[in-house]
């Protein structure tokens, strides 16, 4: 491998400038203690989002690309889960050593989280309205009155019509799609830099996902956050994400600029997920299967996690694991044999 | 031609809607699935795509006479199902069955794998005698990619995809000539959903089987489908060959339909125009009068809402499409797949 010209990312975080950064994951560990023993959830993720900027986390149930997000906003639930290592930085100082307090203070003004299943997430005894306006109240001292207003302007920004009197309505008088637009201006409400969407539109109807897909690009330009989505739906990723990192067994196996990604995987897993989806454009496709199951997280498998699934994988696969290596300005990937994918026709 | 071996005609299903509970009242009905009508050949695989509550399910559970419908009929080789006695019932049971979509709700938890794909000879013991069961049910594992030695196995030490194996393990057993897939690989993963795609593949070449796939996921029924009929509100409102409905679509829906699945490819984010649909699918308790969908569409005119347009050949299409302003319009630009990328490989 020597004659590759490679270097490892964290040397170039380490011999670094003082990143400017918005937000930084690096070398985040998180482990889930159960009875059944320890289920090494995370093991060493680093990304990062910038302003402006959407990072498509990509990763099948059971990747950690959840929990990593559960671990950002600080709603990890302890027990089981426990970090037990790296930093989480927003705008350059760790979060994990900060109050309770002081990540309170973030929660909602620098990072906000969009879940999945709305009408979980909202609670069905208040109206939208109070839901929205009890930030306005609690963290901007607003009176009942001014905050509901506020929250009618918010219900108008992610276009539901007839603000002013739905905001007197309760989470199920609302469809699947407005129940999510309901949940974006919810975590809109206090401004935020970075959004966390964790698959947004998975639970809705394709011509609805379109809809808030376009209204989460649109609210991310105006404002310039930063988009962290998470999501398993490679077409979803194709159509809004900048950059994109590939999550497997609590890894990042691969990252890099979209185009790239999708024009020549560097990681076999990343090939194996391209080639195994059916698209709509193609005729007389074949499909590629991943052998096997993802691993269990009680017992990951020695060196590389995707190994035993890997139709590449050689001795030197089990033995050891292979670092996330730098291949180019904009892409990184964790397999032995990265340059061999890269450079095949 | 081919034959036809299910043939589907005018099917209803209206659910009542009622009012107090001593006195009740039907104040309206839900039209889940409000005449539909089509034919399945022999060997094909029809695929029914649609959003939720567009009644495909209810279609599906109708046509496994799991529901009783409102009206219509369905024939089997030419032979009316419904109204067959329990006994014609039970033959014809054996010839359809059905692939549910959640595995992990359709296994009951306390039977082993030999005991749930085992079960249906208990009640048709004709098919296999006592003495052959066991090495029945292991050859199905073996068929649908398990390991046979996992027979005393219950449900719960298998993965999402293994469960769908066993499902469809359950549904072979008689040997049907028709399997209803009602969204087999919606709950799956993305890796797991192309092996459950390729086997339903195989079995159909290996036994002859012809589906009806149902899902909401466009390119999976394009993937598998020879045949497409596209749902909306309780009807059928386009129905073609997979090239005719993909390549070639005249109902504004199916066109808004298609134009919003994304594409795993960057590179056509500038190209592609999406069809932006405003406002939510109508109550099906309640649908617009005339055309259904014509409270979103695009084209709607005054006799949209007076006339329902039938399911037929308009000028403007080759195929049958429920629209009165039906036209053909490009919107998924397709091209042959390539082969798969052969994976280079070293010795270190």
């Amino acid at each position: 491998m020597s004659n590759v010209f490679v270097s490892e990312q964290s040397e170039a975080a380490a011999a670094g400038h003082p990143s400017g950064r918005l937000l930084e994951v690096e070398e985040l560990r998180v482990e889930f203690r159960t009875r059944d023993g320890v289920a090494k959830v995370i093991n060493g993720v680093t990304y990062h989002v910038d302003a402006g900027e959407t990072l498509a986390v990509l990763g099948e149930s059971g990747s950690g690309k959840s929990v990593t997000a559960q671990t950002i906003m600080g709603i990890l639930d302890t027990p089981p889960g426990f970090v037990t290592g790296g930093q989480i930085r927003f705008h350059g100082r760790d979060m994990l050593k900060m109050s309770a307090e002081e990540r309170r203070r973030i929660r909602g003004e620098g990072i906000a989280m969009v879940f999945q299943d709305a009408l979980s997430a909202l609670n069905p005894v208040f109206t939208v309205g109070f839901q929205i306006a009890e930030q306005f109240r609690v963290r901007r001292g607003m009176s009942r009155g001014d905050a509901k207003k506020r929250a009618a302007e918010m219900l108008d920004q992610v276009k539901i019509p007839n603000a002013k009197q739905r905001i007197n309505e309760y989470p199920h008088q609302f469809s699947g799609g407005m129940r999510q637009r309901v949940m974006i201006a919810m975590s809109l409400a206090l401004d935020p830099e970075v959004l966390i969407a964790d698959e947004p539109t998975t639970a809705l109807d394709v011509t609805v996902q379109a809809q808030i897909m376009d209204l989460l690009a649109e609210l991310q330009q105006e404002r310039q956050m930063g988009l962290i989505l998470i999501t398993h739906d490679l077409g979803v990723v194709a159509d809004v994400a900048d950059r994109i990192a590939v999550m497997y067994a609590g890894r990042i196996v691969e990252e890099a600029d979209v185009h790239e990604l999708y024009a020549k995987p560097a990681h076999p897993y990343t090939l194996g997920l391209l080639e195994s989806i059916p698209r709509i454009d193609e005729k007389g496709q074949q499909l590629r299967t991943i052998r096997g199951l993802p691993p269990s997280l009680l017992r990951i498998p020695s060196g590389c996690p995707f190994h035993p699934r890997c139709p590449m994988a050689q001795p030197v696969c089990a033995e050891k694991v292979p670092p996330l290596l730098q291949l180019g300005p904009t892409r990184a990937s964790a397999c032995h044999f990265a340059q061999d994918l890269v450079s095949r026709d | 031609m081919t034959e036809n071996i299910l043939e589907v005609n005018d099917l209803v299903k209206y659910y009542p809607v009622t009012r107090g509970i001593v006195f009740k009242k039907t104040i309206g009905h839900v039209q889940a699935v409000d005449g539909v009508s089509f034919n399945l050949r022999k060997g094909e695989t029809l695929g029914i795509v649609g959003e939720s509550g567009c009644g495909k399910s209810t279609l599906a559970r109708v046509l496994m006479s799991l529901e009783k419908p409102t009206r219509g009929s369905v024939k089997y080789n030419g032979q009316e199902i419904y109204g067959m006695g329990a006994s014609g019932m039970r033959r014809l049971r054996r010839n359809i069955q059905l692939v549910m979509q959640d595995p992990y709700t359709s296994l009951n938890p306390r039977m082993t794998v030999g005991d749930l794909i085992g079960e249906p000879f208990e009640i048709h013991p004709d098919v296999a005698p006592k003495s052959s069961r066991r090495q029945k049910v292991q050859d199905l594992l073996e068929v649908v990619g398990l390991n046979p030695e996992h027979i005393n196995r219950y449900p719960h030490q298998f993965s999402g995809g293994q469960r769908q194996r066993i499902g469809i393990a359950r549904a072979l057993a008689l040997r049907p000539e028709i399997i209803v897939c009602d969204e087999p690989v919606s709950a799956l993963d993305v890796s797991i959903q192309a092996q459950v795609m390729n086997l339903l593949e195989k079995l159909q070449d290996e036994f002859g089987l012809s589906y009806i796939f149902i899902a909401h996921d466009l390119s999976v029924v394009r993937h598998l489908s020879d045949r497409v009929a596209v749902m909306y509100l309780g009807k059928i409102v386009e129905i073609g060959t997979e090239d005719e409905i993909y390549e070639r679509p005249t109902h504004p829906y199916t066109q808004a339909l298609l134009s919003a699945v994304p594409v795993p490819d960057p590179s056509s984010r500038e190209t592609k125009a999406i069809i932006r649909l405003t406002g939510d699918v109508p109550s099906p308790a309640n649908p617009p009068s005339g055309c259904r969908f014509r409270t979103r569409c695009w084209k709607a005119q005054e006799i949209c809402a007076t006339e329902v347009p039938e399911l037929t050949v308009r000028s403007g299409s080759d195929h049958p499409s429920a629209c009165h302003f039906a036209e053909k319009r490009e919107i998924v630009a397709t091209h042959e797949a390539g082969e798969l990328t052969d994976l280079p490989t070293r010795t270190l």
